[in-house]
């Protein structure tokens, strides 16, 4: 069986909390061990986030779309489509946590966390949008 | 949406974090650690029991203060977070630069310790 949600969401960072919720309700009934929606979450809300402050420096008009791909004994793949500027997490390298501590940088902890967390971060470019993909595989 | 409530305690500075904390809250967090700052308390206590979920923004905040209180010789101790909540300290290893408490007790004995 495959199963596909989407969500349509506006880029004011007040929206993270739907998108959490909109991610949590999607997995919740895919016998996907808690803690592993929950590091799901954290990942894609960095994503979300990073994309609403630098891309669209949260502006509520401009819109994004997150779909979850639950397919059976498959990995699960999250894409954020996309219509605005690419912010290419791959591009950016993974401060170390000391540089973090001792320049108090209150960034910099989000993409070593997708990276963690997730197994595969990839973008494609079409004429009309961006498209992020997330891949993750389940451990039962 | 986070809430925050400041009790003193043993002459501690408790801080109650109560909701979810993500990019559009985390400067409350920040704000309620610096009146804590401000006011002169060398120990802070950082309660999660009711903490549901934290982001990178929230954790890069307890980072931004590491220096400064090593500094001042403030001691900071958060304890009573859910499993979730550890999970997302521990995948960034922050647990080791952190210190954390399973309860109050423990948490209070760790910020007396000299």
């Amino acid at each position: 069986m495959k199963y596909k949600y989407k969500y349509k969401v506006g880029c004011s960072i007040e929206n993270l909390k739907g998108v959490r919720d909109f991610i949590r309700g999607s997995l919740k009934n895919h016998d996907i061990p808690d803690l592993q929606i929950s590091e799901i979450v954290l990942a894609l809300d960095e994503m979300c986030s990073n994309l609403m402050i630098h891309a669209h420096h949260c502006n509520n008009e401009d819109l994004f779309e997150l779909i979850i791909n639950v397919e059976n004994n498959s990995p699960l793949v999250f894409e954020i489509i996309d219509d605005g500027t690419v912010f290419d997490i791959n591009e950016f390298s993974t401060p170390a946590i000391d540089n973090i501590i001792h320049e108090k940088r209150k960034g910099g902890l989000g993409i070593r966390l997708v990276k963690s967390i997730m197994d595969k971060v990839e973008y494609q470019k079409t004429s009309e949008h961006t498209i992020c993909r997330l891949v993750k595989t389940i451990r039962k | 949406m986070i809430h925050i409530k400041r009790l003193q305690e043993d002459g501690a500075d408790v801080i109650a974090l109560i909701g979810e904390i993500d990019a559009s809250s985390s400067i409350e967090l920040d704000l309620s650690i610096a009146k804590s700052v401000g006011e002169g308390f060398k120990k802070i206590l950082v309660d999660c029991s009711a903490l549901e979920y934290i982001s990178s923004a929230g954790l890069g905040v307890f980072m931004s203060y590491i220096e400064e209180f090593k500094d001042r010789n403030i001691k900071m101790v958060l304890f009573g977070m859910s499993d979730k909540v550890a999970n997302t300290f521990s995948i960034l290893g922050l647990n080791e630069l952190l210190q954390i408490g399973k309860d109050k007790v423990q948490a209070k004995q760790l910020i007396n310790e000299v």
